[in-house]
Parts: C-alpha cells; sequence; structure tokens
C-alpha cells in the first residue's frame, strides 16, 4: 500500500482541485483530506457519512471561582499569558448549563455593572495551550483540567471510493494532531479493504499540519505557480520534504500565466532531480468544475487541462507502483 | 490601530492586499507598519522589498535534565501534555520537538533537576520598504509550532498608538492563524468567488465571531460569480469593504512579485474603500 501526498506550500495554487481530479483518475484507492482547518475536497466529493468519530486533542484548564483565592500562582506559571485577573463575574456566575458567565472589564459601561464589583480570574481559552501549569501548581485545587472535544472525523462514501475526512471545531487548534489521527485511521480502512494507495491532500504551509501529512509517504507531489510567491514557497515546502526524507514530485499549475518563471522552476527541478510531472495550463475550467461540484476532468474530458491531468496521473502511477 | 488581514483559504490575496493596503495608506499617513506573521510561508517581502536592517533568531525555551541531579521519579513525563517527555525503564527521554515550553516539567521537578535549554524556531528580520516598517518571521524548515514565532514578530513592532499596523495573516482557522488575528481592532477577510473561497469563508468568520473582533469582506479576483460571496454576505449580515476585479495584468504583476498600485496605478479605486475603515475607526 502506497501514500502519496498532495500538497503546496502557497495556498490556492489548484491542490485541492488537482488532487479531486486524481482521485477520479486512481483505482483501488481511498482519499484523505488532511488540510483539516479548511477541509474543501468534501465540495467536490460530496461524501455520505457513514461514521462519525469525536476528536480529543488534549485538555483546557477552567477555574473554579468558589476555590480561587485569586493568589496569583496560575499567573505566575503560566507562559502564555492565558490567566487574566480582571474579569467580572456575573452575579449568578454559573448560568443554567452550568459554565460560569463572565463581563470583561472593559464591557463594564455597556453592561451597567459598577466599578467596584470584583474582579476574578479566568483562563483565555484562546490563549490557553493545554499545558496543565496553572492546574499542577494551584495551591488550592482550584482548578478542573480535563478533555475538550476539539473537533470530529468521518469515514464516507464517494463516488472515487472512501473518503476520511474531519472538521476542526471553531477556533481550535492540535490540526496536527488530527491529520496523524484521520491519517492512521485511513491506512486502516486501506488494510482491510486491500486498497493500493492513499492519496491525501494536504494542507498549505510548512507547520504541523503539513509534517504530519507528509511523514511516512511514499511521494509528495507538490503543485505550485509561476508567481515568485508561488516559487519561493513551493522551494521551502520542497526543504521540509527533502528534511524528512519523502521523495518529491512537482507539479506546475497555471503554467502559462508567466512562462518566464515556469521556466525558472524547471530549472530549480533539474538542479535538484525533482521530476516536474506535469505542466497544467490556466483555465477558468477549474472554478466552473468547482461550481458544479465535478472534478475538472468530469467536467469536460477531453480538454486539454484534463489531458495534462491524466498524463501526469500515468506518470505518478509508474513511479509510485 | 491594528488590522489584521486573514481569510480561510489560502491564495485568495491576503499578500496581495497587505502590501498594496499598506503601500496606499503611507502616502496618507505617518507610522505605517507591516507585520508578515505567515511565518510559513513569508510573502510579503517580495513585494515590498524592504532593506533589512535587523535579524536575530528565535528560541523556544525547552528542558535539559541533569542526569546527575535526576532521581528518576517519572513526575516531569507524567506533568508533560504534549509526549515531549517519556520516562522509559528508568529513564527520561526527551522529544524536544514535541515540546511547547510550558516549562510545567521543571515546575514538577522535586529536584531542580530540570535545566533550561532552547530550540531555534525560526527567523525575525526588519527592515524598511517604501517608508514601511516591515517586520517578518521565517519559520525554521521542520519546525511544526508556528504560534511563538508569530508572537515574537507581532512583539518586535515598536507600535505607536498613533500609527497603523497591518498584520498578514496565515491561512487556516487554527492556532497559527488564531495568533495572528488576536489583539486586532479590525480584520479584513479575503476572500474569492469560488464554492472553495465561501465555505472556508464561512470557517473563518465563525473564528473571528468567537474572538469577538469586526470585520468587513473583501472580494478578490471579482467577476460573474461574485453572488456566492454576495448572498452569504447579506444573509450574514456582513459589509462588503471592496470587490479588486479578476484581469490578467493584475496576476501578470502579482506573478512578477511587483506592486499592483505602483504598477497599475488606476486600480487604486480598488482600494481606496479600505482607507474608510481606517478614517472611521481613527
Amino acid at each position: 500500500m502506497k501514500e502519496l501526498v498532495i500538497i503546496s506550500g502557497k495556498g490556492g495554487t489548484g491542490k485541492t482541485s488537482i488532487t479531486a481530479a486524481l482521485s477520479g483518475l486512481a483505482e483501488n484507492h481511498i482519499i484523505v483530506d488532511c488540510d483539516v482547518d479548511a477541509a474543501d475536497m468534501h465540495l467536490i466529493l460530496h461524501p455520505k457519512i457513514e461514521k462519525t468519530v469525536e476528536f480529543y486533542s488534549g485538555k483546557q484548564a477552567e477555574i473554579n471561582l468558589e476555590l480561587c483565592k485569586k493568589c496569583g500562582r496560575c499567573i505566575e506559571v503560566c507562559k502564555f499569558d492565558a490567566v487574566r485577573d480582571d474579569f467580572i463575574p456575573k452575579q449568578k456566575w454559573f448560568s443554567e448549563g452550568g459554565k460560569p458567565e463572565f463581563f470583561e472589564t472593559s464591557a463594564i459601561s455597556e453592561n451597567s455593572i459598577t466599578n467596584s464589583q470584583p474582579t476574578c480570574y479566568k483562563i483565555d481559552e484562546i490563549k490557553c495551550e493545554g499545558c496543565g501549569a496553572c492546574y499542577f501548581n494551584c495551591p488550592h485545587q482550584a482548578i478542573k483540567f480535563e478533555q475538550v472535544k476539539s473537533g470530529e472525523w468521518f469515514e464516507s462514501n464517494t463516488r472515487f471510493g472512501k473518503l476520511i475526512h474531519a472538521k476542526l471545531g471553531i477556533a481550535e487548534e492540535n490540526s496536527g494532531k488530527l491529520v496523524s489521527e484521520i491519517r492512521n485511521h485511513a491506512r486502516l480502512v486501506a488494510h482491510k479493504n486491500n486498497n493500493d494507495l492513499i492519496i491525501v491532500d494536504g494542507s498549505p504551509g510548512i507547520g504541523c499540519p503539513v509534517i504530519a501529512s507528509i511523514s511516512g509517504a511514499h511521494l509528495v507531489l507538490i503543485v505550485t505557480e509561476p508567481t515568485m510567491s508561488g516559487i519561493h514557497d513551493a522551494q521551502r515546502v520542497y526543504e521540509l520534504t527533502k528534511h524528512f526524507k519523502i521523495p518529491a514530485s512537482v507539479c506546475i499549475n497555471k503554467y502559462d500565466i508567466n512562462l518566464e518563471l515556469a521556466a525558472k522552476m524547471e530549472i530549480f527541478c533539474k538542479e535538484n532531480n525533482i521530476p516536474v510531472l506535469g505542466k497544467i495550463p490556466y483555465s477558468k475550467e477549474f472554478t466552473e468544475a468547482m461550481i458544479k461540484g465535478l472534478t475538472v476532468v468530469e467536467n469536460i474530458s477531453e480538454s486539454e487541462v484534463s489531458q495534462k491531468i491524466k498524463s501526469m496521473w500515468n506518470k505518478i502511477n509508474t513511479r509510485i507502483k | 490601530m491594528k488590522i489584521a488581514v486573514a481569510s480561510g483559504k489560502g491564495g485568495t490575496g491576503k499578500s496581495t492586499v497587505s502590501t498594496n493596503f499598506a503601500y496606499l495608506l503611507s502616502k496618507t499617513f505617518k507610522d505605517i507598519c507591516l507585520l508578515d506573521c505567515d511565518v510559513e510561508e513569508p510573502n510579503c517581502h517580495i513585494f515590498l522589498k524592504p532593506n533589512f536592517n535587523k535579524a536575530e533568531k528565535v528560541y523556544i525555551s525547552i528542558p535539559k535534565i541533569n542526569q546527575e541531579k535526576c532521581v528518576k521519579c517519572g513526575k516531569c513525563s507524567e506533568v508533560c501534555q504534549f509526549n515531549a517527555l517519556a520516562f522509559i525503564k528508568d529513564k527520561v527521554i526527551k522529544f524536544p520537538e514535541l515540546c511547547h515550553g510550558c516549562g510545567s516539567c521543571s515546575l514538577a521537578c522535586p529536584v531542580n533537576a530540570i535545566e533550561d535549554d532552547k530550540r531555534e524556531i525560526g527567523d525575525l528580520e526588519q527592515g524598511i520598504g517604501h517608508g514601511i516598517d516591515f517586520i517578518h518571521g521565517i519559520l525554521r524548515i521542520g519546525e511544526a509550532m508556528s504560534p511563538p514565532l508569530i508572537k515574537a514578530v507581532k512583539k518586535a513592532s515598536a507600535f505607536k498608538e498613533t500609527g497603523i499596523q497591518i498584520i498578514d495573516c496565515p491561512p487556516g482557522t487554527s492556532c497559527p492563524a488564531i495568533a495572528a488575528v488576536y489583539g486586532a481592532d479590525y480584520v479584513f477577510m479575503v476572500t474569492e468567488p469560488t464554492p472553495f473561497g465561501l465555505y472556508d469563508l464561512n470557517l473563518a468568520v465563525d473564528v473571528i465571531r468567537k474572538l469577538g473582533l469586526p470585520f468587513g469582506i473583501i472580494i478578490n479576483r471579482s467577476g460573474e460569480n461574485d453572488k456566492l460571496i454576495e448572498d452569504y454576505a447579506a444573509d450574514e449580515n456582513i459589509e462588503i469593504l471592496t470587490k479588486v476585479p479578476d484581469m490578467r495584468e493584475i496576476a501578470e504583476c502579482y506573478s512578477r512579485g511587483e506592486l499592483i498600485l505602483k504598477t497599475l496605478p488606476k486600480y487604486t479605486e480598488f482600494f481606496n474603500p479600505l482607507l474608510e475603515v481606517v478614517r472611521k475607526k481613527k
């Protein structure tokens, strides 16, 4: 079983559209959408969800105001400035749902509560890294430290085979861990169904979700575009594949928007022994197909773009076998 | 004031808006500062072409175990939430690349056997381009964690209350994007009129709303499919600040790494409405 991962460094180079098209051409494979914080593959593949699994990324700290003595130890140990001491609790600070409610001091005038009301400590859940330093060091055991659900992932059926995809909760973190979890699940599914190939759509950038997407892959396809930014970013993401010793290949999308830079990119690839497996012309077909919810190849199978993608697929297929 | 330029989807034109808007502002206002917080793939310098005059390395602190002092109690690995320390066969094993630098291990160690070490996470460079103060971070290849570097970029800025700071954010909706937009007074949400653009815009709007920040939408590559975004914005009661047309000459200018408003000044009218946001807020 082999794994092909499509990444780009820069966003918006056509990574997802190309991944979707390739997954329509491949046989006996499954698909994983690892761009978990802006997943778009489902807009083309229209998955029927078969299984939903909750994702817990880690713990989050919360202060119990009844026990808190405002000693300041939590503020002292938190390296992420996540504890604030200037919140004003509402009179009944436990609402019906059981969650405490607060006003920010800046909202005092709007909520007509007085300045004289005592402030309290509160952990800013956006800033909290989930390290537990406050929980382990609170002398009054006033801090709760519990697992929080930070998203969910799905196993679905599509017209091209199984799709494993995910949705990160609003403003949640740890997308790298979610990526690892869905890739692991994809391997189990592929193993069970005797699939030969896993096609992975990665996320932009070179950070934690990208590292989690490419680790252990058999081939990475870097989809780039001939712009100064596109080339700059493709080179950085190529360095990342080199760092983790993963074979890389390149697809130059929209190659005809700047032929000079496309040639420069080809020279870079040649110098570094990176095979250029496809050169796709700029085309409105990408947006057209997306609006119809189809892959570019399904939309107009005989177009130049589709032909180029098919020929690229043949090259990938030979290489990864 | 601080204006963050964000988007859920990558490649919608964040850097184009950030650099050209900073360039436009610098013609009318003083003390303009541009922070490129897309530290994984920073691109603003390509367009602004600043002269860099300051560079430094950025580190996060990680633990170093003094084996002579260590009593092998395993408390450090018990408190570590990131699996950066494992206690296997009477020995503490470090996975420094997983460390978030929280310091819990050293607080938990009963014999002070944990000393400070550091891990390089990237570079920070400062300079001036077109009269604009510019700072960017460059994440070290192989480093997974960008938020500490993003925070360092924001901290390095000598922000003047009277000035205007533009923050170019990374794509996505998770920790790096949040670290970048956090603390902004206003957010420009850059999108494109495609189904992917709309879907990711919606995700990003959820995040910005949760953070409680005021924001407006910029439609880039505007054209025949604008209704996709316009209908959404009307339903959600979000203001569309401006639309930048989908023109081949703009794309070509971008591809060469040039400022659109410098090479093609006729497009300034599409950026002018953004000045209103600044005038209203200031």
